[in-house]
């Protein structure tokens, strides 16, 4: 009850819902959540029989420790052998180690010529404050390039093994997807309400940061990827395929590598030629310098973050 | 600089682009390009080798606007123009001798995938071809072994998936021994290029302070590179990997993802370490006892086999054995014998799979011995490229598996007793294993079930049947056995060119 609000009125207030959870009148999970009860496996008896007689034939034929001589000496010496191995292995390398040059001594072989150049002229070359995003994105471009289609060939290697791409079993997987997660989870939802923009925003700030500060492509296209599996965990799929369906992900997948690609492809050759690129390297330190590492940058957060959410997609229902 | 230099540099950017394009094609599109791509790769390639022939004079090609130990680098010899002509030729006649395959047992929406995985499959092995840098080389070879699991399990069927389960666990247990092992020698050296390393590493070797974790690097690189290769020991992934995949994807690893990461074996050999230090690193010997292990072992359980495919792949571990074992011959013979080798098994070894896979066809696309009796006369090309194929891997003459043998035994001559007697004796074991079971799988296949089956008139109906239903299958397989004829009938200069390329990787 309150004095200055009537009553009715005062049933609309947040206070009111507040009270009305604190004193266990009311679950605000109970009518939103959706969960499904899993039920226990039933398995009929014939079925049940014919498994118990198959695990026996089984026992009896190949793993039958008992008699099968030949099984149990392999048993025995694999595990002995790979102690063995892991061991010697562990010693081994131990051995090696005490003879590198030490850590941070001035006189070790790879304090050469080439990390000299790289702190010297690093920002003089590339324009980017971010020595470590020069070296990689711009000394050391080619290496990169690879590195992101190593990302590239790893989802469409879970495409191959994951995707659904029949209709009903598509539709089967996602009636069942609330089995394994309760749906529509208040707490999460409000959470998620503060937490994601903000970690979509330092994503993002990561990113275009990345010649500026340390970060780049690869850990804030981590971060922002994280910021979507969250809003997905708590809103459902319904909700994100209003603005990222597989179609958003092949096609921002492919105009980020392919645009990656073409911008390399241009640069290299150039390179190689010795002529200009014409791209300016701008002011070190503004946000719109170091030439192309900004564009290639956001290239490869696009596709990190991708990645991420491709790879908890796949997993958790087979398709986006 | 010639406009021909660019060609590396061309066909590896191209492969590598059109896996992106080819992710928004269509299945028919996504097939045209990566034809094209093929195609255009191979022409590239050939115009190089050509201009190699012509100026004989390696060069390098800067990989952006920084030179050589600041920014990355590639190189190309005239060793490495030709396996890049080689590799792709071959790549292009697998693909379209399984197209039919490939269309049966690939899901529709997934066969863009399949292209995808080719065409990166391809650039890292341009890549490893070409690269001068070690850390270049190592980004390459994780496109090259992903791709790789990739096209193991695209049928999706049970065993392809253990298969590439299988594949993955020992093949990132070699990525990563070759990993630690170039971390160790970034540590001692300081350098990631290739050339610098070498400068380096005759300067510690030669002080001799960091002895101890030089030759361990050499050990591990080793060691990861043979895994992924599958010598001997470690070969267990490789016969269901081969066995149960699309018959594309089995020709495809065993003739060249796994020479490709021998080719890379053999460029550090040359280019990184040098060859003498390898040499006596003793590293060799171990290669040796691997590798005649690994030549009578393969046949052995090839013959123990009842499944075409699987003695197929089985006997790859026997070949495998041959390569190393020309390793283990530590003299600059023994490596030109097993650059021949390489070429040797893998214009025999893609079309053995190619065969077994139309007689297999003809059989209820059974692959047990029992089912494929008189599948020669059903299935008439299929019979003769497998008897051909046959042929080339017993060492019958005129056929490239003979000059491979001979040009073993006469790098085995040139060594000293503890090697030539155990190296001659294994080549002449495995050479009778390798006849006992090619020569009963030839025997099964042309056992007729019945004697109607045989007349003249019914094989000729049988070969128009092949040439009108498949017809690009039989102008591939004749187009391999051509390939096998050439390495076979005209060896001395294939020998020349092997010898002149090894030279400029010095």
């Amino acid at each position: 009850m309150s004095r200055l609000l009537s009553e009715q009125e005062y049933r609309k207030t947040k206070a009111f819902k507040i009270k009305r959870w604190y004193r266990g009148e009311r679950d605000p999970y109970v009518g939103n959540v959706e969960i499904k009860p899993q039920t226990p496996v039933k398995e009929s008896a014939e079925a049940k029989r014919q498994r118990l007689h198959d695990e026996a034939i089984v026992k009896r034929n190949i793993y039958d420790i008992e008699r099968n001589k030949k099984l149990r000496l392999f048993v025995k010496l694999y595990k002995a052998v790979s102690v063995i191995f892991v061991f010697a292995l562990i010693a081994v390398l131990l051995y090696i180690v005490s003879y590198l040059p030490p850590t941070g001594n001035a006189a070790n072989p790879d304090n050469n010529e080439v990390a000299a150049k790289y702190i010297e002229d690093g920002l003089t070359d590339t324009g980017a404050v971010n020595i470590v995003t020069g070296m990689i994105l711009d000394y050391r471009a080619f290496d990169t390039l690879g590195e992101s289609n190593v990302l590239f060939v790893a989802t469409c290697t879970v495409f191959i093994l994951l995707r659904l791409d029949s209709r009903s079993k598509k539709k089967q997987e996602e009636e069942n997807d609330r089995i394994y997660e309760p749906k529509n989870d208040i707490i999460l939802q409000r959470v998620a309400f503060f937490l994601v923009p903000m970690i979509v925003i330092f994503g993002i700030y990561v990113i275009l940061n990345g010649h500026l500060s340390p970060g780049g492509g690869f850990s804030g296209g981590a971060i922002i990827g994280s910021g979507l599996i969250l809003y997905v965990n708590a809103f459902g799929f319904k909700k994100i395929e209003r603005f990222f369906t597989q179609k958003t992900y092949t096609r921002i997948c492919f105009a980020a590598l392919l645009f990656y690609c073409l911008a390399k492809t241009y640069s290299f050759y150039c390179g190689a030629h010795h002529l200009e690129t014409g791209i300016p390297l701008g002011t070190p330190g503004a946000i719109l310098s170091a030439g192309l590492i900004l564009p290639l940058n956001i290239c490869v957060g696009l596709v990190v973050a991708c990645t991420m959410y491709g790879f908890y997609a796949m997993f958790r229902k087979g398709g986006f | 600089m010639d406009f021909v230099q660019n060609f590396p540099f061309f066909s590896i950017l191209l492969s590598l682009g059109s896996g992106v394009l080819t992710s928004v094609m269509n299945k028919r599109a996504a097939r045209i390009w990566n034809t094209f791509v093929l195609t255009a790769v191979s022409a590239m390639s050939a115009a190089l080798f050509v201009y190699m022939l012509r100026v004989k004079e390696p060069f390098t090609f800067m990989m952006g606007h920084f030179p050589a130990p600041w920014g990355n680098e590639i190189r190309a010899g005239i060793l490495e123009a030709g396996m890049a002509l080689f590799f792709s030729i071959i790549m292009i006649l697998s693909i379209k001798g399984g197209e039919r395959h490939i269309d049966s047992e690939v899901e529709e929406s997934k066969v863009n995938l399949f292209y995808i995985m080719i065409n990166l499959l391809l650039s890292s092995l341009l890549a490893l071809i070409y690269t001068n840098d070690l850390f270049t080389a190592y980004v390459f070879v994780e496109i090259n072994t992903i791709s790789a699991c990739g096209l193991i399990m695209i049928t999706q069927h049970g065993r392809a998936i253990e298969a590439a389960m299988r594949y993955m666990i020992m093949s990132s247990l070699g990525s990563g021994l070759l990993l630690m092992g170039l971390c160790i020698l970034y540590d001692i050296t300081g350098h990631l290029l290739m050339s610098n390393i070498k400068e380096k590493v005759a300067l510690v070797y030669a002080q001799g302070t960091y002895n101890v974790p030089l030759v361990a690097s050499i050990g591990m690189i080793c060691v990861g590179l043979a895994i992924k290769s599958a010598l001997y020991p470690f070969h267990t992934w490789l016969p269901d990997a081969y066995g149960y995949s699309t018959v594309s994807s089995a020709a495809i690893l065993s003739s060249l993802v796994s020479k490709g990461y021998i080719f890379l074996l053999i460029k550090i050999f040359y280019r990184v370490v040098g060859f003498d230090i390898i040499v006596d690193s003793r590293i060799m010997n171990i290669f040796f006892v691997f590798g005649l292990a690994g030549m009578i072992m393969g046949s052995v359980n090839a013959i123990l086999e009842n499944d075409i495919r699987r003695m197929v792949a089985f006997s790859s571990v026997a070949q495998i054995g041959y390569i190393y074992m020309g390793f283990g011959l530590g003299t600059a013979f023994g490596m030109v014998a097993a650059v021949f080798h390489i070429l040797s098994h893998a214009s025999t070894k893609s079309r053995l799979f190619m065969a077994s896979a139309g007689l297999s066809d003809v059989s209820g696309k059974s692959k047990r011995f029992e089912d494929l009796t008189g599948s020669g006369y059903r299935n008439p090309i299929a019979g003769i490229a497998f008897m051909a194929g046959a042929c080339s891997m017993v060492g019958i003459p005129l056929f490239s598996g003979f000059i491979s043998k001979l040009l073993f035994a006469q790098a085995a001559v040139q060594n000293s007793i503890l090697k030539l007697l155990p190296a001659l004796l294994c080549l002449a074991v495995s050479t009778v294993l390798n006849a006992i079971y090619f020569m009963r799988t030839v025997i099964r296949i042309y056992t007729p079930i019945d004697a109607g089956t045989v007349g003249r008139k019914n094989l000729k109906m049988a070969l128009g049947m092949d040439i009108r239903i498949c017809p690009v299958y039989t102008v591939v397989l004749l187009l391999m056995m051509r390939l096998n004829m050439l390495l076979g009938c005209c060896s001395q200069p294939i020998v020349n060119w092997i010898e002149s390329g090894l030279g400029m990787f010095g």
